[in-house]
């Protein structure tokens, strides 16, 4: 690789994030054309795969070295101290250059290897169906069709060339809508619930400008809200908060008023129809032009809702908040909470939940159809059709049902992965962790739902670490369109079969399907519901989480009482085919016996894995992870080790020590 | 202060008649109830004349009562349940917030217990409320009704629609008279006898020569006082301490006076594997001119020479610095550095008293606001400053743990009187070193040891909880504070502790108000002036039944020999939901969890045929 001058440092010394005392590990580091490995003294490996990267920064040069700082994009951060500075310059630069790619084909995914032939790579891609799913929900049917209108991408690039849309919608209705609608996005289906015969469909803002309207579009929502039996009401849900539109809308009007004062002037003055203002006044009626929201005036049979989730830059900026408090040494409980408040993130994450909830309820209770959009309709959008989904659906909280889940809402009607992720070198202001709310979402389900979910938290990490990793074609690319053009099914491997083969580990062993309670969710979303997510945001400061898994050791019972009830099974088969033989009693008791030492309770103690009970050396005393040296407290051991002060001075180490 | 109440049987038995079967229905779920020889004031309201509950008035409440001079006796010769009494019953339709349905029937006072009994055609049960647990009452009336809210010691918000103006006033007169009744003997412990208990039972499991016998049997350097035999050494520990082998009696009592409360520094802890000791005492009595005790010098440089050669002391004082120095101007201090050779000392200041109260109303204020925005629910999760001292109590905790275990030194924890930080760290550290600690009778033994024998002062601390609109004397949740870090401990490490969240949650509610005498009183005198021994119940009896035992266990639990050092960082700190919003917030997802759990637990010990430590028929209430 051109970028990599050095493969190899020694004597670098990796630092505690948390530590106010500069302990350190120290170790190796290697740089590979994929990851950064750091390897400590005790072969502990620390592997940091380029994409990953967010950003790397050199600090000022210090008597140790020179440190190197490392913020990853799945939230773990490294502090190096590299002993020469030529050495960290050289890494410096070939990660600034590796994390950022310039072209989609140097990405990890293209030349990853996972040893799969074509075929099975190909079924891989199979695995998910999204025309299987329609089917499942129950489309098409008598009031709802596939359109062929988007087969080669004519109508709108961003979406699927599979959609489905009213049976009673014409195409060329379809074409108008499209065109009355940000970036071609007219209104689809995204889920459609059997038992109401109610629909979530997804669409972006109309151009409505100040007062535009279209027949064509006005006649889709009717066909949308005909195409329910039940309820003739369909609602409108702009997840934009109101607020902005309304100082939005206060911005039109100041343009109202420029205008007629222009043309008063042009009235007066030809020669003012080149000047600056004029170009000005076209910049922001274009603008203006790009914007807007359904008049309930002109829609018939529409209740039109907000529900406020803030934008993308508000998100990215509110998460960037949020990880600088965190990141903070020597955090006190009020600065946690105070930062935690200004950061504005679970306020966020309480929106976007309140508004699934919304939706939810309009198809629950009020049996009505909603169509749900934002500006573009594949940020805010796609969080609200896809956590209604879940809150409906009960399938979708199954480990392939979330895949699809994921397939249909978010891949296939085209959020900008790539964009968002920052997987290529682009445009910072188009990153945003609208993904990583989702996932956010769900966890908090499933902290409130411990039994309605069929994976755990492991999966959702995993899940969020392949977004960025680039490692798998699935989140490549904005839209199916960009994905088909780079041959991603040709060239890159699918994430889905990798993380079945891999189910074990991502299985909710509380998991109960059968509970009718949990056919749908009605999450409570009083403030005190939710909480910080540590395991996200701290995944990598082990020091922090709780010492021993409640998770792994139930895993562990369930994956026990599975095998012995299948021993059991054999034993029974076994004696029964004893006594078909023989109907001597004594020989099927010994053979119990036989069996018994295999019994799987010798493995129980998973959670003293990597402890003995004799004290042999300092890291054996403790349950891995637990050390009071990981523990912030340890600073005060530096107060025990010191040697004793003199009497004099006693009031100036005590007055240190408290302060 | 305390006073008494004395009341006679024989008094105003003109209550109004009460219909024939709602009475025997109502006999027998007392009966079940165990509440059958119950409360006098039950008898002046209980319906008919045969009442069963009539017992003779204790010949020895006279006597007790002399022998406490512990407040000024009521003027006139005794008062009785029945005159606080003002109404028997009323119909009423209780509100039990979201979750449970709400109950109609008839209400009725008695002397320690507000019952609802629902109508014929209701199935639900007899609804009953001691007392006692009542923190803050309000009425409101509105045409011919009127309404009570009741708020809980266990943070529970009950809400009592009355049928009557009249009869709402009475009830609230009574219920607000009955539940501030400051008398100890007259307490509904000393009348409660459940079925299945005998008086007495559980009363000697952890004496302090039980803790003693473990100490000696690793260690010879320490011996069992009994100095304190009569109290009079110091008022607020047990019969007897556990001291330096090498310190008699004599030198023990010049120390005593040395120390404020006469608490001198006593065993608290030894840890054998590193042969360091955990003590407690309280502020020695410096004062403005720095005195000094030879003896209580003498004592601490025992201790040293008693644990392994060459063994450094730590004084923990949990107050600041500058507290310390300010407490010599009122007579207490600090350990001056040099007279106590070999000792040294770490100031960690501690919220204690008041903020610490003002602090848990602050918290559950605002847990009880359901429709608060995020900005200001987490504004005022800070502002109250809850998790800040629970991270402050564990990481003194840790910080005395790790003096003991890894530093090799002795600790010495004390604050100003020694009876709630201190007790506070010392259990917290036991908990983090000690791994029977951590089982179901070892943290039994724990409470019992170095919270309640130790002279926390229940009585005082925990007359009221959150609600009350009393003015603070000296209430303080320094034992909430306890229990919810050991609950940051269960998380932590969710199968290090034999004990779930359930016993925490029993110990909340049964240290403010309780029919059992374990958390009576202030101090093991106190205790034995009342005879809360024989004449109650212990606590510890009633939660080791078997048919608790399912809610108070962790089913995960697997004994770990280890020190278990939590982290203190605020993103590891958590809001004990399951206490604080355990009225608010439906709890059916979380319980099905748990029960799914146990499942899982048990059925994998019936398949491995081993015993199960408890029976899988066993109904969950």
């Amino acid at each position: 690789m051109e970028h990599i001058r050095t493969t190899k440092v020694e004597q670098v010394k990796l630092l505690d994030r948390f530590s106010t005392s500069n302990k350190a590990l120290t170790g190796t580091l290697y740089l590979t054309a994929t990851h950064l490995l750091f390897i400590d003294s005790h072969q502990k490996e620390t592997w940091i795969l380029h994409h990953h990267i967010a950003s790397v920064e050199k600090l000022a040069l210090t008597t140790s070295g020179c440190p190197l700082v490392i913020q990853c994009k799945n939230f773990r951060i490294v502090h190096f101290i590299v002993p020469r500075e030529r050495d960290c310059h050289d890494i410096y630069n070939s990660l600034l250059q590796l994390s950022k790619q310039a072209k989609y084909e140097d990405l990890y995914a293209f030349s990853y290897n996972p040893k799969q032939n074509d075929s099975e790579r190909l079924r891989g891609w199979q695995l998910i169906d999204l025309a299987e799913e329609y089917k499942r929900m129950g489309v098409p049917n008598s009031n709802w069709q596939l359109s062929d209108a988007n087969r080669e991408y004519k109508i709108c690039e961003t979406y699927p060339r599979e959609l489905y849309v009213p049976r009673i919608a014409s195409k060329p209705i379809i074409v108008g809508s499209s065109k009355f609608r940000s970036k071609g996005r007219f209104p689809v289906l995204s889920y459609y619930h059997r038992e109401k015969e109610a629909a979530v469909c997804r669409c972006s803002q109309p151009l409505s400008g100040f007062s535009a309207r279209c027949l064509e579009d006005e006649h889709l929502l009717q066909a949308i809200s005909k195409a329910n039996p039940v309820n003739r009401y369909m609602y409108v849900m702009d997840t934009r908060p109101k607020h902005r539109m309304q100082s939005w809308w206060a911005t039109q009007k100041d343009i109202g008023r420029i205008i007629v004062r222009i043309s008063s002037k042009i009235w007066n003055d030809e020669k003012i129809r080149e000047s600056h203002e004029q170009k000005r006044l076209n910049a922001m009626a274009n603008r203006a032009a790009g914007k807007g929201y359904e008049n309930e005036d002109n829609y018939s049979n529409i209740r039109f809702q907000f529900v406020g989730i803030e934008n993308i830059h508000v998100m990215r900026s509110s998460l960037q908040k949020l990880l600088e408090v965190n990141g903070t040494k020597g955090l006190s409980v009020n600065d946690f909470y105070s930062g935690l408040e200004s950061s504005g993130w679970l306020r966020h994450i309480k929106a976007v939940m309140d508004a699934a909830i919304f939706l939810t309820k309009a198809i629950m209770i009020e049996n009505a159809s909603v169509l749900v959009h934002c500006s573009d309709g594949w940020d805010r959008t796609s969080q609200v059709c896809s956590l209604g989904s879940l809150l409906l659906d009960s399938f979708y909280r199954t480990i392939r049902g979330f895949m699809v889940l994921i397939e249909k809402d978010w891949i296939s009607f085209g959020h900008k992965f790539s964009e968002r992720c920052g997987h290529l070198d682009s445009d910072p202001k188009e990153v945003s962790p609208v993904f990583t709310q989702f996932l956010e979402c769900v966890w908090h389900l499933t902290e409130q739902f411990p039994q309605a979910f069929e994976f755990n938290e492991a999966f959702l990490l995993q899940i969020h670490e392949h977004i960025y990793s680039c490692q798998f074609g699935n989140f490549l690319g904005n839209c199916q369109k960009e994905r088909e053009e780079l041959k991603l099914k040709e060239k890159t491997y699918s994430l889905w079969p990798f993380l079945l083969d891999d189910q074990k580990k991502y299985l909710n062993p509380l998991y109960s399907p059968k509970s009718q309670a949990v056919a749908v969710l009605e999450p409570n979303t009083v403030s005190f519901n939710f909480k910080f997510w540590r395991n996200m945001y701290h995944q990598f400061d082990r020091t922090l989480h709780p010492r021993q898994s409640v998770f792994s050791i139930i895993m562990n019972m369930n994956e026990q009482n599975k095998q012995l009830e299948n021993d059991i099974k054999d034993l029974e088969s076994k004696i029964k085919q004893h006594k078909n033989k023989q109907t001597d009693g004594v020989l099927t008791k010994e053979l119990l016996h036989s069996v018994r030492p295999e019994s799987p309770t010798l493995k129980t103690s998973l959670c003293f894995k990597e402890q003995t009970l004799l004290p042999v050396n300092d890291a054996l005393r403790t349950i891995e992870g637990s050390n009071p040296a990981d523990n912030r407290y340890s600073e005060y051991a530096e107060e025990f080790s010191k040697s004793e002060p003199a009497v004099v001075s006693l009031e100036y180490g005590v007055a240190r020590m408290t302060c | 202060m305390m006073f008494f109440f004395l009341f006679s049987v024989s008094g105003n038995a003109s209550t109004p008649e009460f219909k024939k079967k709602k009475n025997s229905e109502c006999l027998l779920r007392l009966r079940h109830e165990g509440l059958l020889n119950s409360c006098p004031a039950g008898v002046a309201s209980c319906p008919a004349s045969s009442c069963p509950f009539r017992s003779p008035r204790s010949p020895r409440l006279k006597l007790l009562e002399s022998a406490l001079l512990l407040g000024p006796r009521p003027t006139a010769g005794g008062m009785e349940f029945s005159e606080l009494i003002r109404t028997g019953r009323a119909q009423a339709e209780l509100l039990r917030g979201p979750g449970a349905p709400p109950l109609r029937g008839t209400l009725c006072v008695t002397g320690h217990h507000l019952l609802l009994s629902p109508g014929p055609q209701a199935t639900s049960d007899l609804w009953l409320l001691l007392l006692r647990s009542v923190d803050s009452i309000e009425k409101r009336v509105a045409g011919d009704s009127g309404t009570i809210t009741l708020r809980c010691k266990d943070l529970r918000v009950l809400q009592l629609d009355i049928e009557g103006v009249e009869a709402t006033l009475d009830i609230a007169r009574s219920i607000e008279a009955l539940s501030s009744l400051e008398s100890v003997i007259t307490s509904f412990p000393f009348f409660y006898r459940p079925k299945g208990l005998r008086l007495g039972d559980a009363w000697h499991f952890h004496p302090p020569e039980h803790h003693y016998k473990r100490v000696a049997r690793e260690t010879n350097a320490w011996r069992l006082s009994e100095v304190n035999e009569d109290f009079s050494v110091c008022p607020s520990y047990p019969r007897a301490v556990i001291v330096p082998r090498a310190v008699d009696d004599d030198a023990l009592a010049r120390s005593a006076r040395f120390r404020q409360g006469g608490r001198f520094p006593v065993l608290s802890y030894h840890h054998a594997p590193s042969g360091t000791v955990l003590l407690r005492s309280s502020q020695p009595l410096t004062g403005p001119q720095k005195r000094r005790c030879a003896e209580d010098e003498e004592l601490l440089r025992a201790v040293l020479a008693g644990a392994r050669p060459g063994a450094r002391g730590f004084i923990v004082d949990t107050r600041s610095a500058q507290a310390a120095k300010q407490a010599r101007m009122t007579g207490g201090g600090t350990e001056a550095k040099a007279a106590y050779p070999g000792w040294k000392r770490l100031h960690r200041p501690m919220e204690r008293g008041r903020p610490l109260q003002e602090s848990f109303v602050r918290l559950v204020e605002a847990c009880g606001d359901l429709e608060q925005s995020m900005d200001r629910w987490l504004s005022r999760l800070e502002g109250c400053r809850w998790l800040a001292h629970v991270k402050e109590a564990l990481s003194t905790a840790c910080l005395a743990a790790q003096g003991m275990e890894r530093e090799g030194a002795c600790i010495l924890v004390h604050g100003a009187e020694g009876t709630d930080s201190t007790l506070l760290v010392t259990s917290l550290a036991q908990l983090i070193l000690d791994p029977l600690s951590r089982t179901m009778t070892g943290f039994q033994e724990l409470v019992e040891r170095e919270w309640i024998q130790a002279g926390h002062p229940f009585q005082l601390r925990c007359a009221h909880s959150a609600f009350s609109h009393a003015r603070p004397k000296h209430e303080a949740p320094t034992f909430l504070l306890f229990l919810d870090c050991v609950w940051q401990l269960g998380r932590q490490f969710p199968l290090s502790l034999e004990f779930g969240e359930g016993l925490l949650l029993a110990l909340f509610e049964h240290a403010y108000a309780s029919p059992f005498g374990t958390f009576l009183c202030n101090s093991e005198k106190e205790r034995c002036l009342c005879e809360v021994r024989t004449r109650t119940h212990s606590l510890w009896s009633g939660l080791n039944q078997p048919k608790e035992q399912r809610k108070l266990r962790n089913p995960l639990y697997v004994l770990n020999p280890l020190a278990i050092w939590p982290s203190v960082e605020p993103q590891s700190l958590r809001l004990w939901q399951g206490l604080f919003l355990r009225w608010t917030r439906p709890p059916e997802p979380s319980e099905a969890a748990w029960e799914k759990v146990w499942q899982i637990v048990t059925d994998k010990e019936k398949t491995e045929g081993s015993q199960p430590t408890v029976s899988a028929s066993e109904p969950q209430p």
